[in-house]
């Protein structure tokens, strides 16, 4: 018997970490971590394992760095298989870090994108192994793709 | 000892979710709430933001709080926000959305314009597009039928890919 795999749920908070939340059946057998920004969502994952990130946004420098830090930091520790994300700044820098230490890694772009991807959700098209979108008129041949949405 | 001060829950909860302010909508809400004596709203305004003097609020709540209030109202009004939207469908509240306008500095683009019209032509939301229309559209809130209930859950086929994918990575490799 091998162990579960490790899987890296992350993402900033409102609505990224509640289209996080929709997407749990797709980690039905493995060993989840939940990160999000704020300590109060803990509620929402019952027993599973939970971590608090500082949340960053591109126009705060240091706390980009900062939250930055902490993202590779839990990366480290927790060498997960899988690193899946709905964004935004954190779930790029998990992405990065993840892709550094061979994790496979999901970008699922908020459904929030409906004209055009984010920045961090372009950005991630570069790296990620899985690349969506929740749009179908924003899928392409190359990337990104669509299945559906959290909806 | 502390003291508790229990008010009966609001019939309308208005949020602007948990990072910016967003005046625009807290006043157009106050000054209906004056106008029609209104006393059953409850407002999270955001860290920051203009305070409505007939309008009970917190700056942010915690999401369990947040969850509660949302569950006990009878209809959600706020901002065009994902959070904000789930929130509201998953409890089978009505929800009327009033998107934040990149052009006056209240998100960095216009996404919650595309947010807002894509989902009014889903039958999702109810959308109010600035402030005038947002003070009229109150008025008819009781009548909002809430919509669609959503599954506690993501599209099937997204959930389907997420877990090929984290089980079988040599189906994806190319």
């Amino acid at each position: 018997m091998t162990d579960p795999l490790k899987v890296l749920a992350i993402s900033s908070g409102g609505g990224h970490w509640i289209q996080l939340l929709r997407l749990r059946p797709a980690f039905e057998g493995c060993s989840v971590t939940y990160a999000t920004v704020r300590k109060g969502y803990r509620a929402d994952i019952g027993d599973a394992d939970f971590r608090v990130i500082r949340d960053a946004n591109r126009w705060h420098k240091f706390n980009l760095l900062r939250s930055a830090l902490g993202i590779f930091w839990l990366l480290v520790r927790i060498r997960p298989d899988v690193v899946i994300t709905t964004g935004a700044a954190p779930g790029y820098f998990a992405l990065r870090f993840g892709k550094w230490l061979g994790a496979r890694v999901v970008w699922v772009d908020s459904v929030a994108n409906a004209q055009e991807l984010s920045l961090s959700g372009r950005k991630a098209g570069a790296i990620a192994d899985l690349w969506l979108t929740q749009w179908p008129h924003l899928a392409a041949a190359q990337g990104p793709l669509f299945f559906g949405s959290v909806l | 000892m502390g003291q508790f001060h229990i008010s009966p829950p609001a019939t309308i909860f208005v949020t602007v979710g948990s990072d910016i302010p967003f005046d625009r909508l807290i006043k157009a809400v106050d000054r209906w709430a004056h106008d029609k004596h209104r006393h059953d709203i409850f407002a999270q305004i955001g860290t920051g933001g203009w305070k409505p003097q007939f309008v009970s609020f917190a700056t942010l709540l915690d999401p369990p709080e947040f969850n509660e209030r949302l569950a006990a109202s009878q209809v959600v009004v706020g901002h065009a926000g994902m959070g904000t939207i789930l929130s509201a469908l998953q409890n089978s509240k009505p929800i009327l959305v009033m998107p934040r306008r990149g052009y006056l500095g209240e998100t960095r683009n216009d996404h919650q314009m595309a947010t807002a019209r894509c989902l009014l032509e889903g039958g999702k939301v109810h959308v109010a597009f600035d402030e005038d229309e947002l003070y009229r559209r109150l008025d008819l809130l009781q009548e909002l039928e809430p919509k669609d209930r959503i599954t506690p859950f993501a599209a099937p086929e997204l959930v389907r890919a997420l877990h090929d994918f984290i089980h079988h990575p040599a189906a994806h490799e190319l």
